[in-house]
């Protein structure tokens, strides 16, 4: 069974019917990007499955479970990592106490008023710093990290209790084009090594065709194309409500032959 | 049947005058983000004028309707005066140092007040041609309150035109979303700004002077009314003008029709009526969720650090002195460390849930009130001794905060900072009229420590060691993985949530450990003076925790301190001037604009980096 | 047009710009690129006079306008369109476009409504709807059309194409082309290389504050090594 079912989900706002019954699956350690025009229901649909929002119906079974009608913390707890298309890090604690209280978290230990929360899980959080290559920056603040490093360092802290399912919300919006090469080319490393299914959504194209196993598109609420990079690309309907006439990203071929 | 009808018209004619003032507040606020203390002293102003130019003006109709629009438009200008010469200069320092600023323009303006017109009420004449009275289902209305009664949607009708039809409305509208843009396209920002100012502040002028003919021009006026524009604007919705409006109806009809059915509670009403609209609709009638009020003050901050060796020492050395102190010192100054032992207490337990918690309270005199009402009343009635009311002062707050923290932690920003304030007028209104358990006004006597730390010495060093235990445990709780949990929800609740943290409770159980401390900083100080009046839990003891946490600087545990010591020596030495309260505005104005990181935060500039600590925010790293 | 002669910025104790020289002619279309955090929208935004610079000078028609608070450089003609389109979004389009309207202007184009919605057809449909309504390309149409509005000789565009899909961003290329053709001075911060080649005649690379490179987009094409050092796809 697939580690993420989806099942015909829904939800409207005032009678805009803004995701229309949504079915798709996600397999362990696969990458799913869903691409789409702005205002397609992405974003809804997403807040769906985290929990952020409530689903007028429909049903998503990850591992087995329930997730609709739970709560974001808890969906958390079940091992579903998110990081969001704004990065929301704690800018007063440095990189590695970012990371720290997301253990705390995992080990149950918020309710302790007197350790100090700076000496426990180090040695935990510094290897899931090596893992994003950010054990180098440990003790800075995180407020004067560059952006990119934040998004990093937010990987870092979705990763803290070793979820199965990453939600990502456009991870690389706002990078350079390198940073978001080199930020997209670890999830994958760490989607293949670790066995964590990937769902992202994204708007840089390039980096889509890319680094996803699998393109959904959604338009107006609906799935309008399921398959790989090449079948989105030479599907007419996606070039029409989408991509367009491919002048504004790779096409795949030219990207190849910079490489 | 008629005398209820006169009820409600009465009660549509006061809502008319707090709409005015509400509605000015409320579009100051909109487009500045300043919560304006202030404007209650516009509203009052506008009383004071409009008795002197009723004087001054020929006789008659047109010259007491002259007097009234030349005092809203004095007021207007006093308003765009305060607003070039002051705020200003403060429009980038964080919100909350600003309404620091808006206090010491209330103190200032008071003190003025009262040099110009006196301590006496002054009273004005009836407006001309209605003077009288017409019978309405046999009851007497004064047709100067039908008048009023329209006055109210009139003036509604015109600021929503002047907001929807005209270029400049629709410009104030959209700095109200953005201000930085407006600049950006081409709008001179600081005009729009001192033209809000001024409509602001001739609705407030004008709130108070048309008021003159039913009300004394008074003192009190502006620190009453501001309670009651707050409550108005926060229940209509914060910025909203309509909301402002249905809002003044209800709290004008609550006032009118309260008095008669529970008249021994009619000062609790409004806010309990506050309270709940804020827990069934978090952003009040008309309003919007998009109010943020940040708890941090000055630029980003640092993560935590631990003492430095030299800080240590430091540390070290206060103690000592500490412990010296009344070898050295004679019994006055013992009295005063005394209480600026127990302020400091007061101030750190507040910087808790304002600069960690990220919650800011209007109102943290409650839970001093409550600790110092709490040791009180068990000595009144159950006769316990010193120890058992020590202890009770910080249970009974810790069990109001437990019942108002439920509340308040499920709002955020400035609603949340108006719950509190609620919470706390509640407290106050039951001290106060609550005359058979509490002593009303003339409080409760008596209350003494136990014979071995009668003298003022036994005194200090108990109160020394309890504050010092208090501050000992508030620094580890902040450095403990609850205190973080605490920080991580101010600094991205969207995280917080992300990785299992349920923060409402986290900020809940951070509310009541302030409150504990606060109750024990409230008992400490009954026990200290032998009496608690309701002032304990007013408004202003608020306003004075505020003041010390934001004066010191709210980034670092050191502010709160700096600030109580500050606060407390300086009002010691103010308060026996006449004419204190200008001095002291001023002095706390001055600290604004020269200091706007707070006392603490400036002092560091100056310090060396060995006693700061490592600047985290600098170097280090790629 | 547009003349900046070693200009610097800081953020508190951090130097974020760096001697940045470069000039915009009429009718021209300069990109400005780099990655994120380079100094693209400080570039601009010191430009607006949003953010101080403590050094060098900025002529706008050769008048220096690097003392002069924002408003006074807008109304000379210097348009800006944000990142993140900072769209009002209680305000209807039209009330949008009202905020952002300035009086005509010698040798600059005149916009009123109606000919910014034969450019932007979308617009026209949704002149009634609240602008926080509008998807994230629409607003970003809007974004512009309201700076439009002020009849500006020069425009500043930062990072338009960033979150929208590419359908709208193809759009965007041809708007931008269509402003070139009315004399307009674009200066464009971009992300995305291909979007940039396509509406661009110059290109400027900045980075940790400095500028690394000038040139034409032609000759930034040719030096694939350039490219793949400041840029890098």
């Amino acid at each position: 069974m697939s580690l993420l079912v989806v099942r015909v989900l829904a939800k409207a706002f005032g009678g805009v019917q803004a995701v229309k019954d949504v079915s798709f699956h996600l397999e362990a350690g696969e990458m799913l990007a869903l691409i789409g025009p702005n205002g397609a229901g992405k974003s809804t649909c997403f807040n769906m499955l985290n929990g952020q929002l409530a689903a007028d119906k429909g049903s998503v079974l990850f591992d087995g479970r329930e997730l609709i009608g739970q709560r974001p913390r808890d969906i958390w707890r079940l091992g579903v990592g998110r990081t969001f298309q704004i990065t929301a890090t704690f800018a007063s604690m440095t990189v590695r106490e970012n990371v720290q209280m997301a253990l705390l978290s995992h080990h149950g230990e918020l309710f302790s008023f007197w350790r100090r929360a700076s000496h426990r899980h180090g040695a935990e959080a510094d290897r899931l710093l090596d893992r994003v290559g950010m054990l180098h920056q440990a003790d800075r603040a995180c407020g004067v990290l560059a952006y990119g490093d934040l998004k990093r360092l937010e990987l870092a802290v979705a990763l803290a209790n070793g979820p199965r399912l990453l939600l990502m919300d456009e991870p690389t919006a706002g990078m350079a084009p390198k940073e978001r090469v080199a930020l997209m080319e670890l999830v994958a490393g760490i989607a293949k090594e670790e066995q964590v299914s990937v769902l992202f959504t994204e708007h840089d194209m390039d980096v889509v065709f890319a680094h996803s196993d699998r393109l959904m598109v959604l338009n107006r609420g609906e799935i309008i194309a399921t398959g790989s990079a090449d079948d989105i690309r030479s599907n007419d309907l996606v070039k029409e409500v989408y991509l367009g006439g491919g002048t504004t990203f790779d096409t795949g071929r030219e990207m190849k032959s910079h490489a | 049947m008629g005398f209820y009808l006169a009820q409600f018209l009465t009660g549509l004619a006061s809502a008319s005058s707090l709409f005015l003032v509400a509605s000015g507040l409320s579009i100051i606020f909109g487009v500045t983000r300043i919560v304006n203390f202030a404007h209650g002293s516009f509203f009052m102003l506008g009383a004071y004028l409009a008795y002197t130019f009723v004087q001054i003006l020929p006789q008659g109709i047109f010259g007491f309707w002259g007097a009234i629009l030349v005092a809203s438009l004095a007021v207007g200008l006093i308003g765009v005066l305060i607003e070039m010469t002051l705020f200003r200069r403060i429009y980038r320092a964080p919100e909350l140092f600003q309404l620091v600023a808006t206090f010491g323009v209330v103190l200032v303006i008071q003190d003025l007040t009262l040099w110009l017109w006196g301590p006496e009420d002054q009273f004005g004449p009836r407006a001309p041609g209605l003077e009288g009275a017409v019978r309405i289902m046999g009851e007497p209305i004064p047709e100067y309150d039908i008048l009023l009664i329209f006055f109210g949607p009139a003036v509604l009708l015109g600021i929503w035109l002047l907001f929807n039809k005209t270029r400049w409305g629709t410009l104030v509208r959209a700095a109200t979303q953005d201000r930085e843009m407006v600049g950006a396209l081409g709008v001179n920002q600081s005009w729009l700004f001192t033209s809000v100012f001024f409509v602001g502040s001739f609705l407030a002028g004008l709130g108070g002077a048309i008021q003159l003919p039913r009300e004394a021009a008074n003192l009190l006026m502006d620190l009453n009314v501001i309670g009651e524009a707050f409550v108005v604007v926060v229940i209509g919705g914060m910025g909203s003008v309509p909301g402002a409006f249905l809002a003044s109806v209800l709290i004008g009809e609550l006032n009118a029709f309260g008095i008669l059915i529970f008249p021994e509670i009619t000062l609790v009403l409004a806010f309990l009526v506050m309270a709940v609209v804020l827990v069934v609709r978090p952003w009040g009638l008309l309003g919007r969720p998009d109010v943020v009020l940040r708890g941090s003050a000055g630029p980003a901050e640092g993560p935590l650090q631990p003492f430095t060796s030299t800080a240590r020492l430091v540390l070290f050395g206060g103690l000592v002195l500490l412990l010296a102190a009344p070898l050295i010192l004679g019994d006055f100054e013992i009295v005063l460390l005394t209480d600026v032992l127990i302020f400091i207490l007061f101030a750190v337990s507040l910087h808790l849930i304002m600069g960690p918690g990220g919650m800011v309270s209007f109102g943290h005199a409650a839970y001093f009130g409550l600790g110092a009402y709490g040791a009180a009343l068990a000595v009144k009635y159950l006769g316990v001794n010193m120890l058992g009311g020590m202890v009770l002062a910080p249970v009974a707050a810790g069990l109001g905060a437990l019942v108002f923290g439920w509340f308040c932690v499920r709002l955020s920003g400035v609603y949340l900072a108006m719950l509190t304030l609620a919470a706390a007028q509640i407290t106050w209104s039951v001290a106060f009229q609550w005359q058979d358990v509490t002593g009303g006004d003339d409080g409760i006597l008596g209350v003494w420590p136990a014979e071995w730390v009668s003298g003022k010495a036994a005194y200090y060093y108990v109160t020394l060691t309890l504050v010092g235990c208090g501050l000992f445990f508030i620094r580890r709780l902040i450095f403990s993985p609850f205190g973080f949990s605490l920080r991580a929800g101010r600094d991205s609740p969207l995280r917080v949530e992300a990785i299992g943290i349920n923060l409402k409770t986290q900020q809940w159980i951070g509310f009541v450990v302030a409150g504990l401390f606060a109750g024990l900083a409230g008992g400490l100080y009954v026990y200290s003076k032998g009496s608690v009046f309701p002032d304990e839990l007013a408004i202003s003891r608020s306003v004075d925790g505020l003041v010390m946490v934001l004066l010191g600087g709210i980034q670092s545990l050191i502010g709160p301190i700096v600030g109580a010591v500050s606060f407390i020596v300086l009002e010691d030495l103010v308060t026996r001037l006449d004419y204190w309260r200008i001095i002291f505005g001023s002095i706390i104005l001055f600290i604004v604009i020269v200091a706007p990181e707070g006392l603490a935060g400036f002092a560091r500039r100056f310090l060396p980096q060995k006693l700061a600590g490592r600047d985290l925010m600098g170097g280090g790293g790629a | 047009m547009l003349e900046i002669q070693g200009i610097n910025a800081f953020y508190g104790q951090a130097q974020v710009l760096q001697d940045i020289s470069f000039q915009v002619g009429a009718g021209e279309v300069v990109a400005l690129l780099g990655r994120n955090g380079a100094g693209k929208s400080t570039t601009m935004k010191t430009l607006m006079g949003m953010v101080n610079s403590t050094a060098g000078d900025i002529r706008f028609q050769g008048t220096p306008i690097k003392a002069l608070p924002t408003h006074r450089i807008c109304q000379m003609g210097l348009g800006y369109v944000p990142e993140d389109r900072r769209i009002f979004s209680d305000l209807t389009v039209l009330e949008n476009l009202e905020v952002g309207k300035q009086k005509p202007r010698d040798g600059a184009p005149v916009w009123e409504a109606e000919k910014l919605f034969e450019l932007f057809p979308n617009l026209k449909e949704r002149k009634n709807n609240a602008g926080g309504q509008m998807s994230g390309g629409e607003q970003q149409m809007l974004s512009i059309a309201r700076t439009l509005m002020g009849n500006p000789r020069a425009i500043l565009l930062d990072e338009p194409s960033e979150g929208i899909a590419p359908v709208i961003v193809e759009q965007m290329a041809k708007t931008i082309q269509a402003l070139k053709k009315e004399g307009l001075a674009v200066l464009l911060s971009e992300q995305n290389l291909h979007f940039a080649k396509l509406v661009s005649d110059r290109a400027v690379i900045i980075e940790k504050g400095e500028v690394r490179y000038q040139g034409t987009i032609r000759e930034l094409e040719e030096k694939p090594e350039i490219r793949d050092a400041y840029l890098a796809v």
